[in-house]
């Protein structure tokens, strides 16, 4: 089981940076929701010993979410705004991989800092979950494109996902779900959105909406 | 207690299905009024059995919320507010359906923010838990701020929108940190459990601020006259009849809670009722709007209660339980009063404003003939308000009367003084409403028609009829019933003064008495006119014809004039502007005259501050980037620092 953990935290690291050095949008798009993937698999990896039909229906749901409805929206966003690379990003692809490895010491630093409750399942994954974190903000602030812009939010919730499973272990399944309904409406939302504002504005930078600035 | 509850929900069933049935107009309009009176009535039963027995209805509810639990309780002071939030919601959404026809749009939104509304302020009344308050709370102004941009498309509806929000989250500005001191003090923020601490005084003083800003204590009141006439005329009614209310309860709930109070809570109340209710009648007589000068006569009736409750606060501390009881009975059945009579004068311009388009006085005139119903009933409120017997207005001005004669001797000049402050402002108070309503009516309903909008007026329908006769009765009934009503109020009377027995019913009996007689003499009169008059030829002229051969409409007394002298002899306070062409020389060419007065509270006060905190915060302009890439850096930077800061 150990074993198994360790190679989710070591399949997170490399799509973080992965994801970091890539400007195709469709591998950046394939590569978070293989992250998701992983992740999905994390609630049955945890409970060690028996695993409950809660905890089942967690993973495939999460799975069925972030590994086929999520890319399969952000597909259609894409190909209807006919765009296929991150041109000119506000940091570059060598430096943003840089950022990333300095935030997974930056993560480590922290976590050794941090007490942590609960029993100890990896060393490594809280750092992790951290450095996911701040990939996915690190993402959201060095992109140019409305969609990596929502592949970022995605990232950071995969963070955010990651400590909650691992730590808490037991959350009120409603809470789950209604994390799990949050980020399929807010994808939905954004993909719409995207779509409205290439129609509107014939691109989707996002560094050029700033007409509501007082 | 599960009624009160079927109640709530069938208002917001009623309110979603109104909703839901979208475009299809009649059908959205119908489902929301009758959700609304259904969910009202059924409300009502539990408030009207609590008032009646005595017994306080009790519910918790399980509520995962940290810091809230979902605690309802109807004791006799929410039933006695309940009762006329209940009662006049219902009527008021009965006349709506008749007022929103014919509608620019489906209604169905308007219809799920009214129940909202409703349903807000009978959980506001209701609740026994801080957060649950303050949702109830917001859940009330958010969707009054709906109703009253419901005309959003016209410029003034949307700034009186705004100024309405800005006004009413300062308050709750002031009543977060009022319950958040309480949560410190206490370690709960249920109300049963709460200690107001070393520090009662300055919860008091959040307390008055807070709660204020929604009552329109002055200066606070500056939404009011802004939103009311912006709304819906219903709407005007529910939310200048109880809405403003539940700021009263606000406080008078609060000052149970607060343990005995000092004096000197009884003097700020004194005199804030005092300036709020001088101050209040003086702008509504230099008003030319109908409903504008209703809403000034809001914060005249508003300063009237904080009268009556800062002489019950006096008898409180002074230990007179007398004057305690005659203040909060003076002050609570104000709340009533007002709640019938201005909700009936609000109904009464709505059904003047629906059938001629005309809010402006001076466009008006001689609808008596063309209205007779209308008329009638904006008559019996108008009399009702300017404290005249035989109607409930008088009722309650009678007891603050007879509170402050008996506090003025007897009691200490701690007393004495703030008495006589009430004696002298109520008198001032009701010579000038009468002196407005006067206006008011005599130019909106006597005389002859000023411009075409008036002359092809005739009444409104049977659904906008009918709530208004009921709230005339109403208000009749009351003024004729005092000692019965005081009586059945008691209960309220007695969470605020202490248990004991309520003095001077006897007193009320003999003005009931005296009203009875009056009014057995007024149709004696009428018929013997009748008799006199049967079988004579009745001629009818022009009104005020003044003996002129060709008298025009042109000639009458316009609303500033009729008003010039009163509002010439206190400038000082009022401020009115005035744009005047003198006719001059040999050939004198087009002249005129124009009189505004704006709100001396606003343009003193209010736009100053507000320019210089804009000023202040467009020095900050600079970190408004537009790019929300910088605004998640800043987050993300700001959280990195507090982290590494705080493990370091």
């Amino acid at each position: 089981m150990n074993m198994l953990m360790e190679t989710v935290v070591v399949l997170l690291i490399l799509t973080n940076l992965m994801l970091l050095g890539t400007s195709r949008l469709f591998a950046c798009i394939r590569l978070v929701a293989f992250q998701g993937v992983v992740l999905g698999c994390l609630p049955v990896l945890v409970h060690s010993g028996h695993v409950g039909a809660r905890a089942v229906g967690l993973a495939v749901g999460t799975i069925l979410l972030k590994g086929v409805v999520f890319p399969r929206l952000l597909f259609r966003a894409l190909r209807e705004a006919n765009i296929r690379r991150e041109v000119d990003p506000f940091v570059g692809y060598s430096v943003s991989i840089f950022a990333g490895i300095l935030a997974l010491a930056v993560s480590i630093w922290t976590t050794r800092h941090l007490t942590i409750p609960g029993p100890g399942v990896s060393t490594l994954i809280f750092p992790v979950s951290l450095f996911t974190i701040l990939v996915g903000l690190f993402h959201i602030v060095s992109r140019r494109t409305a969609i990596s812009q929502v592949l970022g939010y995605l990232v950071l919730e995969n963070g955010i996902y990651t400590f909650a499973v691992v730590i808490v272990g037991e959350v009120p399944l409603m809470v789950e779900l209604g994390v799990l309904l949050d980020i399929y409406v807010a994808v939905f939302v954004m993909g719409i959105t995207i779509y409205h504002i290439n129609r509107e504005f014939d691109h989707i930078d996002a560094d050029q909406l700033d007409s509501l600035k007082g | 207690m599960s009624l009160f509850f079927v109640g709530i929900g069938v208002l917001l069933v009623g309110g979603l299905l109104s909703a839901a049935a979208g475009r299809n107009g009649p059908w959205s309009g119908r489902l929301g009024a009758l959700g609304a009176v259904v969910g009202c009535g059924l409300a009502l039963a539990p408030a009207v059995g609590v008032l009646g027995t005595g017994v306080a209805l009790e519910s918790r509810l399980p509520w995962p919320m940290p810091g809230g639990s979902f605690r309802v309780e109807i004791d006799a002071l929410s039933a006695f507010f309940l009762l006329p939030i209940l009662a006049l919601s219902a009527l008021a959404a009965v006349y709506g359906t008749g007022y929103l026809r014919p509608a620019p749009r489906p209604p169905g939104a308007h219809w799920l923010y009214y129940n909202a509304l409703v349903a807000g302020m009978a959980l506001t009344v209701a609740a026994r838990n801080g957060i649950l308050f303050l949702i109830a709370w917001e859940t009330m102004t958010l969707a009054s701020f709906f109703l009253v941009t419901y005309d959003h498309q016209k410029e003034s509806v949307r700034e009186a929108g705004w100024i309405y929000m800005v006004a009413t989250h300062l308050g709750t500005a002031f009543l977060l940190a009022l319950f958040l001191l309480l949560q410190k003090s206490s370690g709960s923020l249920d109300f049963d459990r709460l200690e107001p601490g070393t520090h009662a005084g300055l919860l008091f003083v959040l307390a008055v601020l807070g709660f204020g800003t929604k009552a329109g204590f002055l200066p606070l009141h500056v939404w009011l006259p802004e939103a009311h006439p912006a709304a819906p005329s219903h709407v005007s009614a529910l939310m200048s009849g109880v809405m403003i209310k539940t700021g009263i309860y606000g406080l008078v709930r609060i000052l149970t809670l607060l343990g005995p109070p000092p004096l000197w809570w009884g003097w700020l109340l004194v005199g804030i009722g005092a300036t709020s209710g001088i101050l209040g009648v003086l702008f509504a007589l230099a008003q030319h709007d109908l409903k504008r000068l209703l809403a000034y006569h809001s914060v005249e009736n508003i300063g009237i209660i904080a009268l009556g409750l800062g002489l019950g606060v006096l008898g409180v501390a002074s230990g007179s339980h007398t004057l305690a009881v005659l203040g909060f009975a003076g002050g609570l059945l104000h709340v009533a009063n007002h709640a019938a009579f201005k909700g009936l004068l609000f109904l009464g311009a709505g059904a003047v404003l629906h059938a001629t388009g005309a809010r402006e006085i001076d466009h008006l005139g001689g609808l008596q003939k063309k209205m007779p119903w209308t008329a009638g009933c904006f008559l019996v409120g108008a009399a009702a308000i300017s404290g005249l017997p035989p109607l409930n207005g008088f009722v309650s001005e009678f007891l603050i009367y007879l509170g402050a004669f008996r506090a003025v001797s007897g009691l200490g000049t701690g007393v004495a003084v703030p008495a006589i402050a009430v004696i002298g402002s109520l008198a001032l108070i009701g010579g000038l409403a009468a002196a407005c309503f006067s206006k008011a009516y005599g130019m909106v309903f006597l005389g002859e028609a000023r411009s075409g909008h008036a002359e092809h007026a005739h009444d409104p329908g049977g659904a906008m009829v009918a709530p208004m006769l009921v709230l005339a009765a109403a208000c009749a009934a009351i003024g004729l019933a005092g000692p019965w009503v005081v009586r059945a109020i008691g209960p309220a009377i007695a969470a605020l003064a202490g248990p004991g027995d309520l003095p001077e019913t006897g007193l009320l009996g003999r003005v009931s008495l005296g009203a009875g007689a009056f009014l057995a003499l007024a149709a004696l009169l009428a018929f013997l006119r009748s008799r006199l008059l049967a079988g004579r030829r009745v001629g009818a002229a022009a009104t005020w014809g003044c003996g002129y051969a060709a008298p025009s409409p042109r000639m009458q007394y316009t609303a500033s004039s009729y008003a010039q002298p009163l509002t010439d002899l206190l400038r000082l306070f009022l401020r009115t502007r005035k744009h005047l062409r003198q006719p001059g020389g040999y050939f004198p060419g087009p002249s005129s005259l124009e009189t505004e007065t704006p709100d001396v509270c606003r343009d003193r006060i209010f736009e100053p501050v507000f320019r210089g905190f804009g000023w202040v915060l467009a020095r900050l302009n600079w970190l408004q980037v537009g790019q929300v890439h910088l605004y998640v850096l800043y987050i993300a930077l700001t959280l990195l620092a507090l982290l590494i800061w705080r493990l370091h």
